[in-house]
């Protein structure tokens, strides 16, 4: 076979893969695809509905892990990895850490349901048709190519990120930042309001406290003796 | 064939390397706090010097009745185990050992998220096993956890990100491969915040707040009792490793060595792995343990200043050598 007769046939090889795709054909990765997302699915919807509030932060751990594993199966390695990163690493700790603190029963807390159940979730579906409509039309013609070079390496998301989307992604910056210095303020007013009727106390004056102590510190005080040494 | 036995063998090998040196660590751990503190240690277990100790615990640990304390929710406090272990086991396939894709489990193309992304999970173990075990004790231990981790992940993805920059690349093997020796003095500051934020993270003493025996009793694992507690246990020790090996890997130079960099490179990142395995177990003989204020104030006014400073005399080196 001459050199042009190959090119021709892998040409048309690649045509017929493309024309291929049709309505999710089903190739491994696809079936994977959807069973991890009737997987996310699911988890969410317990989510929202279980009574138990450590349960739904639990399960919150099991949607968002779903979806890296999405992003896994469409080639976006980094992506997935900061989604575990972020959002069960961080988020979630930060949630479990803030039930534990306030109130986080074992078994059911029947109080916990707001009362805006239809709301919420006509606003929920509303918001999902939206989104799905938007992606299913933006994307319709869109394959990602799951054999060739990962279109969602470490690579590729920086160079775009930096390059296309860098007024975007500074904007983000800043706003985050406001969102910081913000609540830095409103926790240092708290204290302040809080230290002005008390009366005087001894030790350091409460405006100089990082605003994070009253948080974490809950059980040593700043006069206890320091920590016997102990062998566990 | 050849792929699903190459595949097979990669894991068995990860796996015979987490059930083991996480006890080899725990031996010596014994033996250097023993002869640290002028005792000997366990001396009759196998034989020669008591090195079946750890052997002899876990038969013990399997023949303990497994408790589920009766307020407890039963099936979080007994999945905690399990998820506290298994991330140390995912990070180790990650770590290469030497150069080339023969000494490392699998490549991974976005290899210090993953690896960071991971470990922040198996803390997620303990705030189960802090909240599931109905105990305030447990709750309070899985609250300091959690303090802790939010404190410590910062520092440690600053000063990785810093190795990052350095390298040019967020591959294990390849920052390993772009290092030069120069980079010891370059980012000696980022190897000692990593570290002491990675042991942070493992609550190993002088962090060991979460688990203050002596004032939450045993923290999180109060409630635990045979098999599981030695899973936590283990994970604890697979924690050592895997800092060590990462620690080495990022900053340390992995297989760089003097000399003997063809072939014997694994057997350099295995020695830096135990030095600093031996300087995790120093650690936690010298230092008595930190308050929690004074745990948080070191991370967020120390750790965190630094490892900033690190970033930034990277990104200045970077410009000037390019």
């Amino acid at each position: 076979m001459s050199l042009a007769a190959a090119t021709a046939a892998a040409a048309r090889a690649t045509t017929a893969a493309a024309e291929s795709h049709g309505f999710l054909s089903p190739t491994g990765v696809e079936i994977a695809f959807l069973l991890v997302g009737l997987v996310t699915f699911g988890a969410a919807i317990v989510t929202v509905t279980t009574k138990q509030l450590v349960h739904a932060a639990l399960w919150l751990v099991v949607t968002l892990g779903g979806l890296a594993v999405e992003y896994l199966l469409l080639t976006a390695e980094f992506i997935a990895w900061v989604q575990v990163l972020i959002y069960v690493g961080s988020v979630v700790v930060l949630l479990l850490f803030g039930l534990m603190l306030t109130k986080a029963p074992i078994g059911r807390s029947p109080d916990a349901d707001s009362g805006n159940r239809w709301a919420a979730l006509t606003v929920a579906v509303a918001a999902a048709a939206a989104l799905v409509w938007v992606v299913v039309d933006a994307f319709r013609t869109t394959w990602v190519d799951l054999d060739g070079a990962a279109a969602g390496s470490t690579e590729v998301t920086g160079a775009s990120l930096f390059q296309s989307w860098v007024l975007p992604f500074e904007a983000l910056s800043v706003l985050l930042l406001a969102a910081l210095v913000g609540a830095i303020v409103l926790s240092r007013k708290a204290v302040a309001d809080k230290a002005t009727p008390a009366l005087p106390t001894p030790g350091p004056p409460s405006g100089t406290l990082p605003p994070s102590r009253t948080a974490v510190d809950t059980t040593a005080s700043g006069e206890q003796p320091p920590a016997k040494e102990g062998t566990r | 064939m050849n792929d699903a036995l190459d595949v097979a063998l990669r894991l068995l090998v990860v796996f015979v390397v987490f059930l083991t040196f996480p006890l080899i660590v725990g031996q010596t751990e014994h033996k250097v706090m023993a002869h640290m503190q002028g005792r000997l240690g366990p001396m009759y277990a196998g034989g020669f010097h008591g090195w079946a100790q750890l052997v002899a615990d876990g038969v013990k640990f399997a023949q303990k009745e497994d408790v589920v304390p009766t307020g407890a929710d039963r099936r979080i406090f007994q999945l905690a185990p399990a998820v506290a272990l298994l991330p140390y086991l995912l990070v180790l396939l990650a770590i290469p050992i030497g150069p080339g894709e023969g000494a490392v489990g699998q490549v991974v193309d976005a290899g210090i998220f993953f690896v960071l992304a991971v470990m922040g999970v198996g803390v997620l173990g303990s705030l189960m096993a802090g909240w599931a075990s109905a105990n305030k004790f447990s709750l309070l231990g899985g609250l300091r956890t959690a303090a802790q981790l939010l404190a410590y992940e910062l520092p440690m993805l600053l000063t990785a990100a810093s190795v990052a920059m350095a390298a040019g690349t967020v591959s294990l093997p390849g920052i390993v491969d772009a290092f030069e020796w120069w980079w010891l003095p370059w980012q000696i500051v980022g190897a000692i915040v990593f570290f002491v934020a990675g042991l942070a993270e493992l609550q190993r003493p002088p962090f060991d707040m979460p688990v203050a025996d002596s004032e939450i009793i045993f923290g999180a694992y109060t409630e635990y009792t045979g098999l599981r507690f030695a899973l936590f246990l283990l994970a604890e020790y697979a924690g050592i490793i895997v800092l060590c090996g990462l620690t080495t890997v990022l900053f340390l130079g992995g297989w760089h060595g003097p000399w003997g960099a063809d072939g014997l490179g694994w057997v350099w990142t295995l020695l830096k792995t135990a030095i600093l395995a031996f300087v995790v177990i120093w650690l936690r003989v010298t230092y008595p343990r930190l308050r929690e204020d004074q745990l948080q104030k070191l991370s967020w006014t120390l750790l965190v200043p630094l490892s900033l400073a690190q970033i930034a005399l990277t990104g200045i080196v970077k410009v000037v050598i390019s």
